[in-house]
Formats: structure tokens, sequence, C-alpha cells
């Protein structure tokens, strides 16, 4: 914990000085080729590997089951989502998330059920590339990760010191081995399946797979972080004032 | 955690289709699209869904339902200037006749791509919660429930620039239609060489 807790404050000091992260608009992939061999791979991944053991788990796995799985790896993510909380200077959704921890773990059986949600306690989940958002990091250039997809320079970051810090580890390191990492495979696998004709039509359909992910994530991402509203008259398109439209 | 980014990002395509049907109710009203307020803004809303499932529970076959969303589509939407909008540069350089049988194309495809995942849409509702003015259109916000998803964010852009109170851009949750489908016809028409007599051919039979 000692570690880890040294580690944020190393960077919050180096960020903090920072201003408030500029407002992205477009889309900046100078590495695109290098993008594109990865996205090539991880359509290559989903073909071979993933859709048809995303369509095994479905078909073997009632679905109550298939949710209690969910359920315990998204509880198990909501240690990391109070840290990133309180670096966010967000103590209320620390506070909520805190209290869904605890009743999720209790009341819903080590995780397997959303007794929270049920009772009208949702999660605020976050990560730490919000907490690099906050701190005021920018975007940075878009990238798409081999095995995790698209992401940006930033979030990529974030991605590596949620997976390097995740306290669920160290606050039950017997779970957070082996069975936290089926669990979450398990739940990635449900995602693909119930989602499995929006993704075949975005990975198989698309007449450039690439560029549609691309622009779905960053509007996506962008949009969590409340980057849109702001700036709605910056990027909204008119189309019948489109320079292209005359 | 959000750790999921692959996922959540597809999430989103998948409701254009309920979202392109649903809209089609902005324009029931002729001249009212800056008199729409909350209330009739939802009441519409709730028209449309209605429509919409009426042609999913009217146990047509799916090239029927698809030919009776596409006409959803073409009263409610101002397809000429989204056609026009997904074209992008190319279709400064078209001829008037090109861009007459694109749009027509363009509106068959649509119907057809969207129709197709018509099964998402059973049992949802869109609940309008909000309408105002910005700059030169209208934006009615809304909440969309679909079965086993999370509530999300669903705004309308409505306008009357084209001489009627049509919709021409769905934003969901940040995701935008329009950009969305400029990048898949940009791509269409790229891997044709530009040749727009191709794509629409290919729009045709797609």
């Amino acid at each position: 914990m000692t570690s880890k807790i040294t580690i944020y404050l190393a960077l919050f000091t180096l960020l903090s000085a920072c201003a408030v992260a500029p407002t992205p608009s477009g889309i900046n992939d100078p590495n695109e080729g290098v993008n594109r061999s990865f996205h090539s791979f991880n359509v290559g991944l989903d073909r071979a590997l993933v859709r048809p053991a995303s369509t095994a788990y479905g078909a073997i796995l009632p679905a109550p089951v298939e949710a209690g799985v969910s359920n315990f790896a998204s509880n198990l993510d909501v240690p990391g989502d109070v840290v990133n909380n309180i670096l966010q200077g967000k103590p209320q959704f620390a506070l909520q998330n805190t209290m869904r921890f605890a009743l999720n773990t209790t009341a819903g059986i080590g995780g397997l059920f959303d007794f929270s949600s049920a009772i009208g306690l949702p999660g605020v989940e976050t990560d730490f590339g919000e907490t690099l958002h906050v701190w005021g990091v920018g975007e940075g250039s878009y990238v798409e990760l081999p095995g995790f997809g698209p992401s940006t320079s930033r979030d990529a970051v974030g991605l590596v010191v949620d997976l390097v810090t995740n306290p669920a580890g160290k606050i039950v390191p017997d779970v957070a081995g082996g069975i936290d990492t089926a669990a979450q495979i398990g739940s990635r696998l449900g995602d693909r399946n119930r989602f499995s004709n929006t993704v075949d039509s975005l990975l198989y359909e698309s007449a450039d797979s690439y560029a549609q992910l691309r622009l779905l994530y960053l509007q996506k991402r962008r949009f969590e972080l409340g980057q849109t509203e702001a700036e709605s008259d910056a990027t909204f398109v008119d189309p019948y004032e489109d320079p292209y439209a005359q | 955690m959000r750790n999921d980014p692959f996922s959540r990002a597809v999430l989103t395509r998948r409701i254009f289709g309920a979202a392109l049907a649903g809209g089609a109710a902005m324009a029931l009203v002729p001249g009212a699209a800056f008199a729409l307020d909350v209330n009739s803004a939802r009441a519409l809303i709730d028209k449309a869904i209605a429509d919409v499932n009426s042609v999913i529970n009217s146990g047509k076959a799916e090239p029927a339902m698809y030919k009776d969303f596409e006409q959803i589509f073409a009263s409610y939407a101002d397809v000429p200037v989204i056609a026009r909008s997904a074209l992008g540069v190319a279709a400064r350089s078209a001829s008037a006749s090109q861009m007459s049988a694109f749009t027509t194309a363009y509106q068959g495809y649509i119907g057809r791509k969207y129709g197709r995942r018509f099964r998402e849409f059973i049992g949802g509702k869109i609940e309008v919660t909000d309408a105002r003015p910005v700059k030169s259109y209208y934006e009615v916000i809304s909440v969309a429930y679909l079965q086993g998803e999370s509530p999300f964010d669903l705004r309308w852009h409505v306008s009357n620039k084209s001489g009627k109170d049509l919709f021409f851009n769905i934003i969901i949750e940040g995701v935008n239609m329009l950009a969305s489908e400029r990048t898949e016809v940009g791509a269409l028409l790229d891997a044709r060489g530009g040749d727009i007599d191709a794509l629409i051919q290919d729009l045709q039979k797609s």
C-alpha cells in the first residue's frame, strides 16, 4: 500500500502543476499505421478466439450465473474506483462507492448480487485515465492497444496504473489472484456475447472498422469526461452550413 | 473500473436504428420546430415509439419491415441533407442526378442497415426530458431505456431549414450519427476509388 501511495503522490505532484486539460476536438492519430496493424491483430483475435469463446460462454452458462460472474468482477473493481474518486477530489463518490462495496460484499454475498443497485445506489465508475484528466492531462494521441482495444495515450497510462495498483489485490489477496482474473475474463466474454450483433456489425460490416471504432471511442470517452457539453457548439455538425454541403 | 473501452464504445451503436425510427416523430406537427416544448416533444416521441412498435409487431416479413422503417426515416428525417453530409467532400463534385440517385439509394440503405437491428428495440422506450434552442436549430434531450441496458442520453437535432420540421442528427451519449455516417460512406467511396456511381449501385444492393 505504501509504495502505491508514493506512486500516486509522485504523480500528483508532477501533474497538479498542469492547467485544466485542454478540450480535445477532431482526431489526433499520428501513429495510424501502427494502430491499424494492432487493429488487424485485435480483429483476428476476436474472430479466432474471443468471439467463439464468448458464444460458447453464453451458450453454456445460464443467464443468472453469467450475471453473478459479471457482478462479482465489477464489485472487485470498486475499491479501485474509490481510490480514483478520492484522487479526483470527489469524496461524495468515494463514499457512495464504499457503501456500495460494503453492501454488495455482504448482502450481495461476496459481490455475486448487485444488491446495491437494486436499492437505488448505483456505482460511480471511474478509472485512472479520468484522474489524469482531472489533474489536467490532455487526451494525447489515439492508440489501439493489442488485446485491449481503443484508448488514448493518457488513458493507456491510466489503464496500466489501474491494473498494477488494483487495491482489490491488497484487501483480499486470495481472491484477487486467479479468481479475479477468471471473473474479469468471464465478464468480458459475457459482454461480447450479449452485444454480439453490435460488435459484429462494427468489426465485420463497417467499410473501415478501424476508423469507426476510433470515432466511436473518442466521442464516447469525451462524453464520459464531460468534454462534450461545454464545447457542444464547437463540435456541432451543422449540415445546413457545412462547407461540404454547399 | 471502466477499463473496457471496447465494449463500451460499441454499445452506443446498436440503438441508432431505434433512434432513427423514434426521431421520426419530431416532424409530426408541421411548422412546430420552434414551438416545441418538453410536453409536445415527449408526446411526439411516444407516438413514434408506438409507430415503430407497431411495425415490429406487425408480423410482416423482415424485408417489408425494412421498407416501413425506411418510410419512417424518409418522412421525419431530412434525408437529402443527411445524405449530402454523409457523402462529405464528394458531394461538391457530384452532379444533380448523382446526388438524387445517391440520396434515394442511401435512404434504402439506412432503412435496411438499422432495420436489421430492430430486435434490440423490442420493449424499449424513450422519454423526452428537455428541449432547448441551440444556434439555428432545436436540441431535444431524451433518455433511452432499452432492455438489459442502463439508461442512456439521447439527443435529437431538429431543424426547419428544409421548410419542414425534420431531424438531421442524433447524438447518443456523445456519439454523433452524422459523423459516423460520414466515416462509413467516406470509406465505402474510397474503397471504390471515389466512383460515386459504383457506390450508388452497391448501396442499392446492400
